[in-house]
């Protein structure tokens, strides 16, 4: 792998022109999201249906966007295995292969002959065509057919970078999601994670980030120190991170667009378990305390702490709740460690878990709705993740192993990822790995997502970014 | 350019471990026939114990524990400029950020307990590394029972 340090990947600013296409004459544009007739429940409410992943996933056919000459055509093949590959992983839809279909070639512009696309059985058509303009940039024209009412539902130009081509075709599957379902998609996102190498006693251990799509792999830190518990900034190209440099254990702030770090706070002991606020204000972590650990804010303008626990227990693992009025965090002040949620300015703490064992990383959705954690009893039993209300019902286990932790969600609130440890056979460690893996909020779709070496603690980035 | 910092950090840490002063003249024969020297790290090793081990989820000192640090307390006295850290470790069967708090939480016990016994908290530092350093490699309780340790060493 090739470490680039002082290589820039912030990814503001990216599309030069989005253009609405007007519907392909003779067919009249809607401006209602349709679903494609057919889908579950039709409209918009039907589709963080948590049943969606065992009702059938929508048809959809995405042949290559055409071209005007063969670079151009080539770029519109691998936009389309780019869309293609997003679309089936999510588990919502299925591609109808390419061998079915009955028009060959590309569909470049205007209405498509839907006599052709129909007896596919896809429910949905895309379409476009990408033209490489000079100055290195890229026009990428889309339209996203219904297939039975024969309507256009979405159509885009984008002009950009061409080194951004994959961006744009994260961003149509995000359309073409959002279109279908309902929702926001999450497919131009992506990943923070440590990537981890060498002997489990004298392991290496990088700040990495990768697409969502395990693509534009990219190491962020030289290993030089050891690093964990990676975290998105809401808004901003930067993350926060736990660094041993120096060997002191501390926070710090990683700016992705210079490469800069910078120390978060002035504490005399350890800080750890970052994460930013909704608002991206301020941080929220746990502080070394004697034998234990508090809960403390972080103004990032002022730089002023505020102590929000300090039950001389460990308290750990903080996180807010995405309106920012509340926080979940980690606790063993009742003797296990369970899962609590306190106001966002401290005070009384409620304990929210109750289940066999003991809850750790509490992580809440986007939406709102949910609280993922870690769940586990620390003998040989198996580590679980689930779900739970923020009130502590209807508690759901998604995935279980010898160990997962650290669920992250996509920013949708729809998909969950975490990582996976195998069990080392020997005194050498061997068949011990550690690999990232994603699933959905149903428990259902459950995949690895490709890293090149082990990889842990995956941090999803917002929307966009 | 961040890492060129952090470069140059490291080779001050570097430095500082090189200098911490040699014990020129052994105040006792070293009890095995050995190049070691003592008031050595290796010294520590060999003939004190470096380590504590603790039982699943705790951070109470158990009497083999407390036995270990009486000799080492002892060791610290006999050379007073060893200046130590002391590394709180946990076993692979939880989870990181608890895990990182629960090794801080053994590295101050045992170094509260050296504290109690005489040797100044300014010669110590801790760190805890979570389950970030094992020891033992295996999934089993004997390597767990190896991982759930404090590692002092001197600096």
């Amino acid at each position: 792998m090739i470490y680039i340090p002082n290589t820039s990947v912030g990814r503001r600013r990216l599309i030069a022109s989005a253009a609405v296409l007007l519907a392909a004459a003779p067919v009249p544009v809607f401006a209602e999201p349709a679903a494609p007739s057919g889908a579950k429940g039709g409209g918009q409410s039907a589709v963080i249906d948590v049943d969606r992943a065992r009702s059938e996933p929508i048809p959809i056919a995405v042949p290559d966007l055409g071209g005007p000459d063969g670079a151009s055509a080539q770029l519109g093949h691998e936009i389309a295995g780019v869309i293609s590959a997003d679309l089936a992983r999510s588990g919502l839809f299925r591609l109808i292969d390419q061998s079915a279909f009955i028009q060959a070639g590309a569909v470049t512009s205007g209405a498509p002959n839907f006599a052709n696309w129909k007896p596919t059985g896809a429910q949905a058509l895309v379409t476009g065509s990408v033209q490489i303009l000079g100055g290195g940039q890229v026009r990428v024209e889309f339209r996203l057919w219904d297939i039975l009412p024969q309507t256009q539902i979405q159509g885009t130009a984008y002009t950009t970078t061409q080194g951004n081509w994959r961006r744009i075709a994260h961003i149509m599957a995000d359309v073409i999601y959002e279109r279908l379902l309902g929702e926001k998609g999450y497919f131009d996102t992506r990943i923070v994670y440590i990537s981890a190498t060498g002997p489990r006693d004298r392991r290496t251990k990088r700040l990495a980030i990768m697409d969502q799509d395990s693509e534009n792999n990219r190491l962020l830190t030289d290993g030089s120190w050891l690093v964990l518990t990676p975290r998105f900034h809401p808004t901003r190209d930067e993350i926060a991170f736990m660094s041993y440099a120096n060997n002191r254990p501390r926070v710090y702030l990683f700016n992705l667009s210079s490469g800069q770090q910078r120390l978060l706070g002035d504490f005399a002991g350890m800080t750890f378990a970052p994460r930013f606020s909704p608002d991206g204000s301020g941080v929220i972590m746990a502080v070394a305390n004697g034998g234990g650990s508090d809960i403390v804010s972080m103004d990032l303008s002022t730089h002023s702490p505020r102590r929000l626990t300090n039950s001389g227990s460990i308290d750990v693992s903080p996180c807010f709740s995405p309106d920012g009025s509340q926080i979940a965090f980690a606790s063993d002040r009742g003797g296990d460690q369970q899962i609590y949620v306190m106001g966002a300015g401290g005070g009384d703490a409620k304990r929210i878990s109750f289940g066999n064992g003991k809850y750790a990383t509490p992580v809440w959705s986007p939406r709102g709705d949910l609280i993922a954690f870690t769940r586990y009893a620390g003998d040989t039993s198996n580590f679980a993740i689930g779900v739970m209300h923020p009130d502590g019902s209807g508690e759901r286990i998604l995935s279980e192993g010898w160990l997962v932790e650290g669920p992250t969600f996509a920013p949708n609130g729809r998909v969950l990822m975490f990582w996976r440890e195998t069990r080392s056979q020997d005194s050498r460690g061997r068949g011990f790995s550690s690999r990232l893996v994603s699933v959905d909020i149903t428990g259902f779709n459950e995949r690895p997502a490709e890293t090149p070496t082990d990889a842990s603690d995956p941090a999803w980035s917002p929307l966009g970014t | 350019m961040n890492i060129k910092i952090l470069g140059a950090l490291s080779a001050v840490a570097l430095l500082a471990a090189c200098s911490t002063p040699a014990t020129t003249t052994p105040a006792t024969p070293a009890p095995v026939a050995s190049s070691i020297v003592p008031g050595s790290q290796e010294d520590l090793v060999a003939n004190v114990g470096d380590r504590v081990f603790y039982d699943f989820n705790k951070s109470g000192l158990r009497d083999d524990a407390k036995a270990t640090l009486d000799k080492q307390a002892a060791w610290l006295a006999k050379y007073a400029t060893n200046n130590v850290q002391i590394a709180g470790n946990c076993d692979e069967r939880g989870t990181e950020e608890y895990n990182l708090a629960l090794g801080n939480r053994r590295a101050n016990a045992a170094a509260a307990y050296l504290k109690a016994k005489g040797v100044a908290a300014a010669r110590m530092t801790t760190i805890s590394y979570g389950k970030d350093r094992p020891t033992a490699q295996g999934s089993t309780e004997q390597a767990w029972a190896q991982n759930r340790n404090a590692i002092t060493s001197v600096r």
